[in-house]
């Protein structure tokens, strides 16, 4: 036995330290981005002086994101994590800070940013009860719908990754500048094309749109979530179906991520359209980085409305 | 800040009264008109006082929310002034609102946003058995007081009551306790860890369960089956935690490699009476995992537990000692999980499978009141579960558990503790579980239950919910 436990011991050893020397050379700072905007983000204005990891992609609903070993093990040598806080992350990323066993990257400390914490947020409940379904008791979190948000976010982001990185501070100031001429552009462009959108009434799939819909002055009229965090179900449908017949709406959204049975029922039995919009970059093809997200978005919006 | 509160207000009233001076209570005190006067005096402080509060609440809150977000700015390159002007002209939209506006107060921030996270388990059932309950042993194992069964018929489980926080920039702490339905409260863990060890440590001490094997060191109430398989309740007691230490290193790579090892006071089963001045027991984990592609994702680890234990008791259904033990105890535990999920999204469909292999070898002595005859005891045991969740909200699962004994020596008796009588202890469960939400689930479980030669046939329906903070699972 005792022989037995000595070799264990050194098989562990010996794998470790393979493990340690197989890890490959990267840029010098690490983010660990919980979402894939904010990934996007940090590409445009980190440059090649950050090296990216993205926790979740387009397909996946952030609010239930398994605790997964691979994100633990990327968490531990990260220098900032990009989350959007919120209670967005409240069931996965509190075990992956605690279980990354890394000091720099704790909520208070310049390597955690929750962009969430920066915007004025909207939803917020004044009475908070889990009969309300998985409400955010600080407000809808699903801030980065509005790009003007990110925007904001932008800012605060420049900001840390000088913080982080003084050595490359004027590159990042560079990237920054250039990219919010171009986001500033692309602002003006959007806010035009969307103009035919205003005013239009539509179904949500969960409540994650309110940043969207208040950009472009549209009106969310009902969620085929009975409450927010529980699917769809068949009364409620029905219900939201009898109620379309007095209040008529221009489309019905849902995100990448998300089943579109429910939609495309509502949709098909109230002859409306059902739109996929992308939520977040990688949501679709064309959503390929940010000012794709937001071509992508009122592009797929204008046609369901011109369609009605 | 509460006391800095109390001053202020203090200070207020005073100020107030000196602002106000009230009359001198002199002999005209029975004149009406004085009194009037007096009353609206009163009422006007008092008016003063509720703005004065209502005034250093929002201070306090607005305070709260600055030190939250206060980053010091490095560089002072560029300002997040948030209200960027460029977007309030660019806003042909800009319908009732506005650009959005920078962060400012959202919600109370009171004395009260620092209370740790609160949480309840509510657990109770019903179960059938076709077997009698009170005679229930697992052939060849000297077990615990918690490798039982459950009671038949209705009953509450324990609740749980959950406190944790961060205690400050250094430390966080956890504490659950447990109610037995009969009365008595119960400290099943209690501990601290580090959040900013260097390199890659973490630090835990306290009350805590150990880090071996996979199911371990779950909460009961975060399984999918009404039980603990045979092996965790046979070699574990169901769930091996005692008062110890523990140090992790997560290894700075991109594939998850994790070392732990922890030394225990050895007075909690495998271990008893605590050994060696009180640190009987010790154990060390390594634990490795990754992703496979999008959809898939796995983790395997080896433990390794070694415990002395001084009279550690056996119990037999009806809780009473049954024997007691001497020597030494060893445990090779060997786990896995592999989970499924389409695109790494779980919410519609996931599938999870786990197994476990555990391996004891204890020599010693053993006997009914006093361990005096020799016993040397090889064990083996596993399990494996597959959790199938078809559709939101709804779950299947399968469950094989099985045991082995090679008991030798003078303490194996015919028809005693130590005896298999030629048996292999097995158990087979499935289990259907609906889920609400996240915070309640109900489970009906059916298993044949062939730990002892005659087959029991079970049924169990239990319930369990989660009220208060919203908890985060580990993999």
């Amino acid at each position: 036995m005792k022989h037995h436990l000595r070799m264990t011991i050194y098989a562990l050893l010996t794998g470790a330290i393979m493990a340690g020397f197989s890890s490959p050379a990267w840029a010098s700072i690490r983010v660990f981005a919980c979402e894939p905007e904010w990934a996007a983000l940090a590409t445009e204005i980190g440059g090649d002086n950050v090296s990216i990891y993205t926790a979740t992609h387009a397909l996946q609903d952030p609010h239930h994101i398994q605790a997964r070993p691979s994100l633990i093990a990327r968490m531990r040598r990260a220098n900032l994590v990009i989350a959007t806080g919120a209670q967005l992350e409240i069931g996965w990323l509190p075990v992956l800070l605690r279980q990354s066993a890394n000091p720099k990257i704790q909520p208070g400390k310049v390597g955690y940013l929750a962009a969430a914490n920066y915007v004025q947020k909207l939803n917020i409940p004044n009475r908070v009860d889990r009969v309300m379904g998985d409400i955010h008791p600080s407000g809808n979190p699903h801030i980065q719908t509005d790009p003007r948000n990110i925007a904001i976010v932008a800012a605060v982001l420049l900001q840390r990754l000088q913080q982080i990185d003084p050595a490359h501070a004027d590159a990042y100031q560079a990237r920054y500048q250039d990219f919010t001429g171009r986001w500033n552009a692309a602002l003006q462009r959007w806010q035009q094309q969307a103009m035919p959108l205003r005013g239009e009434r539509v179904l949500v799939y969960h409540k994650g749109w309110a940043y969207l819909l208040r950009w472009l002055g549209m009106v969310e009229s009902d969620a085929l979530e009975p409450v927010p965090g529980v699917p769809p179900t068949t009364s409620h449908l029905s219900s939201l179906l009898s109620k379309l017949k007095q209040q008529p709406v221009a489309m019905i959204i849902y995100a990448a991520y998300q089943n579109s049975r429910a939609a495309e029922w509502l949709a098909g039995r109230a002859d409306i359209k059902a739109v996929k919009l992308p939520f977040t970059v990688g949501g679709t093809d064309a959503a390929s980085d940010l000012f794709g997200l937001y071509d992508d978005t009122i592009h797929r919006l204008l046609i369901a409305a011109q369609a009605k | 800040m509460n006391s800095i509160k109390k001053w202020a207000i203090c200070a207020l009233v005073m100020a107030t009264y000196t602002m106000y001076p009230l009359q001198p209570l002199a002999a005209e005190i029975n004149n009406q008109q004085e009194i009037n006067n007096l009353k609206q005096q009163l009422q006007q402080t008092e008016t003063l006082l509720k703005k004065m509060q209502s005034r250093l609440d929002r201070l306090e809150q607005r305070q709260a929310q600055a030190s939250e977000q206060t980053i010091p700015a490095a560089s002072p390159v560029v300002s997040p002034s948030i209200t960027s002007p460029q977007y309030s002209q660019s806003q042909p939209l800009a319908s009732p609102v506005a650009m959005p506006q920078p962060a400012t107060s959202s919600g109370s921030a009171s004395a009260n946003a620092f209370n740790p996270e609160i949480s309840a388990v509510l657990n109770g059932g019903y179960y059938m058995f076709t077997q009698p309950t009170s005679g229930f042993a697992i052939p060849g194992f000297a077990v615990g007081d918690a490798a039982g069964l459950g009671k038949r018929g209705f009953s509450l489980n324990e609740s749980e009551l959950d406190l944790a926080s961060n205690i400050d920039n250094m430390f966080y702490g956890s504490l659950t306790v447990s109610l037995a339905p009969e009365g008595g409260a119960n400290v099943e863990e209690a501990f601290v860890q580090t959040l900013n060890a260097p390199l890659g440590m973490t630090v835990k001490a306290g009350r805590f369960f150990s880090g071996i094997g996979y199911l371990n060191q779950f909460h009961a109430h975060h399984d999918d089956f009404l039980d603990r398989p045979l092996p965790n309740r046979a070699f574990l007691n169901t769930q091996f935690g005692d008062d110890g230490v523990q140090l992790r290193w997560l290894a700075p790579t991109d594939t998850f490699l994790e070392l732990g090892g922890e030394l225990y006071s050895g007075n909690a089963f495998p271990g008893g009476g605590g050994a060696f001045r009180g640190q009987g027991t010790w154990d060390a984990f390594m634990n490795v995992g990754g992703d496979i592609g999008y959809s898939q994702s796995w983790k395997a680890g080896l433990s390794y537990l070694q415990t002395r234990a001084i009279a550690r008791d056996a119990f037999d259904a009806a809780g009473n000692v049954a024997g007691r033990f001497s020597g030494n105890s060893r445990l090779l535990l060997a786990n896995m999980v592999w989970k499924w999920a389409p695109n790494g999204n779980p919410v519609d469909q996931n599938f999870r499978f786990q197994s476990e292999f555990f391996y004891r070898y204890e020599n010693g002595l053993f006997g009914v009141t006093t361990p005096v005859s020799a016993y040397q005891g090889r064990q083996f045991g596993w399990y494996g579960e597959g959790i199938y969740q078809f559709m939101p909200r709804w779950r299947v699962g399968v469950r094989h558990s099985e045991l082995f004994a090679n008991n030798s020596g003078a303490a194996v008796i015919t028809g005693g503790l130590l005896d298999t009588g030629g048996h292999r202890p097995r158990r087979d469960s499935v289990v259907v579980g609906f889920s609400n939400s996240e915070f309640s689930r109900i489970r009906l479980q059916l298993s044949r239950d062939a730990t002892q030669p005659k087959v029991d046939y079970q049924l169990g329906l239990q319930y369990i919910m989660l009220l208060g903070a919203h908890g985060a699972h580990q993999f």
